[in-house]
Formats: C-alpha cells, sequence, structure tokens
C-alpha cells in the first residue's frame, strides 16, 4: 500500500466521523483537533475505524503522531513496512 | 409490536426523534400514511390488545396515553397483517422519501447516514446540494440555535440558578484510565468523559434534591439517576440525550452509551425518551478546551454539572508541591429546590468518587 492509497483511507475515514468534512476540503497539515476540530470522542472513532480498516491498534500515547493527515500517513506507512 | 418500538419519526429543529410505542399490542388501523403531514394530536393508528381477545374479552384501555402519536382502542378481532415494517425494510425516514420523491430522487442511489444505514432527510438533501450541509439561516437563527435559544431563554427566565465550583486533583483518574486502555483495542478504550460521566450519576445517589425535574411548581425527585449528556453538533448546536440509570451502567456500558448517544445525534436520529428521560446533565469542555464553564440548567432538571479541560498545575500532595492534573468542576443548581450546602457535598462526593477510579 502506497502513501497515496493510506492518505485516501485516512480522509475517507475522518469524512466518515465527521461527515461536513469534505476530503477535499482538507490540507495535510491540517490539525486534527485545531483546524478539523475532532473531539476525543471523534479521535477514538477515527482510531477505531483504522484499526478495523488497517489492522493496526495506535496506542493512547501516540495520538499526537496521527495528529495532522501527513504525519497520520507517515505513522501507518511506518507500521505497514516494518 | 412492543414497547419501546419506535412508531414514528418526527423531523424537528434538533434533528430527526424517533418516538416509541408506549404500549404493546397490534396495529389494527393505520391512519395516518408514510410522508403525509398531520396536525399535532391526530391520531397515527390504532394500537389494539397482544392477543386477538375473544368477543368477551375488553382490553383495558390506557389512561396515561399521550395523544400525540398514538391511541389505543379496543382490537379488531382478528389481524391478518404485521405491523408496518416500513422503516427497516426501506431504510429511510418518511420525510427523506417524501423529500426523494419530490426531488426525483432514487433512494436506492443513496447511502444513508442513519443508523443501519438509513437513509434520513439530511441524505437527500445533501445529495441535491452536496456542498451545502449547513443549516439554512435565512437571515436569522438557524432552526437548531432556536431551540437552543429557547430551552436557554426559559432556563435563565425561571430558574434562580446559583453555581458551587470544585477544583479536582484527576490525575489519578487518567493514569488509571492509560493503564486500562493500554492493552485493549481502539473499540474498547474508554475516554476520560465517560469515567466522569460515571462518576457524577454516583454522586448524585448522595444528594437527591440535585436530581429529578421541577414541573408544575414542585420538584419531583427521580428514582432513576439518568444522566444527560450534553453533545455538541458539528456545525452549531448542543443536545442533550440521556442515558437510563447511568448508576446502575458498567463503565464499559457508559462508554458505549455515549458513544452511541454521539453517533446518533450527529446522523440525527434520537429517540424521544432518550430526550426527555434526562434527570442531571453532565457538559464537558473537552480535553483540550477552556478550564472552568458555568453552564445554564436544561429545564425541567435542577441542576447541571460542568467539566472544565483537565489542566496541569502545581498541587500540594503531602508536603510537596507537585505538577498534577487538575479538572474543574462547576455545579449549577436551582435555588428553588436546593442551597448550597446541598451543590457543596455533591462536589466533594464527586471528588471522593474519583479519588478511587478503580470502584466506578
Amino acid at each position: 500500500m502506497n502513501d497515496s492509497e493510506i492518505r485516501d483511507i485516512v480522509l475517507s475515514e475522518i469524512h466518515k466521523v465527521a461527515p461536513d468534512i469534505d476530503p477535499a476540503d482538507v490540507s495535510d497539515d491540517d490539525h486534527l483537533q485545531d483546524d478539523l476540530e475532532l473531539d476525543s470522542m471523534d479521535i477514538l472513532s477515527l482510531v477505531t475505524a483504522l484499526h478495523e480498516r488497517l489492522g493496526i491498534s495506535i496506542p493512547e500515547a501516540e495520538y499526537p503522531e496521527i495528529d495532522t493527515p501527513a504525519k497520520a500517513v507517515r505513522y501507518l506507512a511506518g507500521k505497514i513496512t516494518g | 409490536m412492543r414497547r419501546g418500538d419506535v412508531v414514528a419519526v418526527v423531523e424537528t429543529q434538533k434533528g430527526a426523534i424517533e418516538i416509541e410505542s408506549f404500549e404493546a399490542g397490534i396495529v389494527t388501523e393505520l391512519i395516518a400514511s408514510v410522508g403525509q403531514t398531520v396536525p399535532v394530536g391526530q391520531e397515527l393508528a390504532w394500537i389494539g390488545a397482544e392477543e386477538p381477545p375473544t368477543v368477551e374479552a375488553v382490553p383495558e384501555p390506557s389512561s396515561k396515553q399521550p395523544s400525540v402519536a398514538v391511541a389505543s382502542k379496543l382490537s379488531a378481532p382478528k389481524v391478518t397483517a404485521g405491523p408496518p415494517r416500513s422503516l427497516t425494510s426501506i431504510g429511510a425516514s418518511p420525510a427523506a422519501r417524501r423529500a426523494a420523491h419530490k426531488l426525483g430522487i432514487d433512494l436506492s442511489t443513496l447511502q444513508g447516514s442513519g443508523p443501519g444505514g438509513a437513509i434520513v432527510l439530511a441524505d437527500v438533501e445533501a445529495s441535491e446540494k452536496p456542498k451545502n450541509i449547513a443549516k439554512t439561516t435565512e437571515g436569522g437563527l438557524s432552526e437548531m440555535r432556536k431551540a437552543v435559544a429557547a430551552a436557554m431563554v426559559r432556563s435563565k427566565r425561571e430558574i434562580p440558578h446559583f453555581s458551587a465550583s470544585h477544583t479536582i486533583e484527576t490525575q489519578g483518574v487518567s493514569d488509571w484510565l492509560a493503564a486500562r486502555n493500554s492493552d485493549r483495542p481502539p473499540s474498547e478504550r474508554v475516554l476520560l468523559g465517560a469515567v466522569l460521566v460515571k462518576a457524577a450519576a454516583l454522586a448524585a445517589r448522595s444528594v437527591k434534591t440535585l436530581n429529578g425535574h421541577f414541573t408544575d411548581g414542585a420538584f419531583v425527585p427521580s428514582d432513576e439517576i439518568n444522566t444527560g449528556v450534553a453533545i455538541s453538533l458539528r456545525g452549531g448546536g448542543l443536545i442533550a440525550p440521556a442515558l437510563h440509570r447511568t448508576d446502575t451502567m458498567s463503565l464499559d456500558d457508559v462508554m458505549a452509551g455515549m458513544r452511541d448517544l454521539v453517533t446518533r445525534a450527529r446522523s440525527g436520529r434520537l429517540r424521544g425518551s432518550e430526550m426527555t428521560r434526562g434527570t442531571l446533565t453532565v457538559s464537558s469542555l473537552g480535553e483540550n478546551g477552556a478550564e472552568q464553564m458555568t453552564g445554564v440548567i436544561f429545564p425541567p432538571q435542577v441542576a447541571l454539572l460542568t467539566v472544565g479541560a483537565p489542566q496541569v498545575r502545581p498541587w500540594v500532595v503531602g508536603d510537596a508541591i507537585i505538577p498534577r492534573e487538575v479538572t474543574n468542576f462547576v455545579l449549577s443548581a436551582d435555588h428553588r429546590v436546593c442551597d448550597g450546602l446541598q451543590a457543596s457535598k455533591y462536589l466533594t462526593v464527586l471528588a471522593e468518587k474519583l479519588s478511587r477510579p478503580e470502584e466506578l
């Protein structure tokens, strides 16, 4: 799976958690909480969805590593290959 | 149909609200048809006795039946058709179907955002105007803001509010929760918000004058502790559906219940009973918000607990000052019903509960 595919998955799951967020309007450096205004319940829903979709369980302590789409893609790509 | 089955969906200012049957029985006659607009008070259907009665049998008519949705009468001796299953089999709300028909949209081409993929009005509207998801404001207040405004104006006009505040160390709860969550998959993790809601419900057991409704000039304490959970909706607005008997639920069930309420609040599918059964509401500013807020009571309730965002602050532990996570709680209460003493007791009991999270 390449970075672009992972990015599509991340953005589509963000859209499912918050349907008003159009993936086309999200920039890679948008902060999930500060810019996209996801709350802790939304972040947990996103992490749950990514776990179901990619089989990667992101520990709570590592949530800061996925706090923008760009960082999330980097983090998940590292887990998939490594 | 069983008691609690959904018999209608009403599109309200605050989204679609499911109306549940207060009676068990067999639908003997449908009066209103799907998609029809009916005035308030109009009967929608007749529900007869649970078993088709013999000629002599006279089923008890319900005296407490609200007149809004469904009324009872003696059942027809024989019923051939089962209850309608339109909501589940077609998977679209009546308003969604009506709108789709009007706009010439094929429902089967839409993806529903309701529970179980049900298509709601918002889905139909979104398919027509994909970019316009904001509620119409037409230069004034949105429907949601009007609903919030009406409740809050009533609250501030009728309820003599007072508030008490307490800063409680929550480092222990957070550490305990982090350890508890660390070996769990995301779907089984519990958020601090759920722990606080459970603790708030348990504390309400100790102070009966904060849990109930003020109606017709008198306070009626509730035997059940049904915690309203204030949920802010993306795009604006607030809604506070309630969990049922929160104090008796396990922590995992409280978390699951809150997840469910948030999901359904956002997709606009809450039940009428969830909107009215709350006896004490908890409103949380989230994990990264401001540290303190004094909330406005949600009538006819008599108290509301606001939870600030946890902050790391210098804290005295024994003889030392060390950085600890602390959280500010403000209890707004109705002075017609209780005084500072009760509000203070509630907050100190809450602190006790939070000092022993493993017992929650």
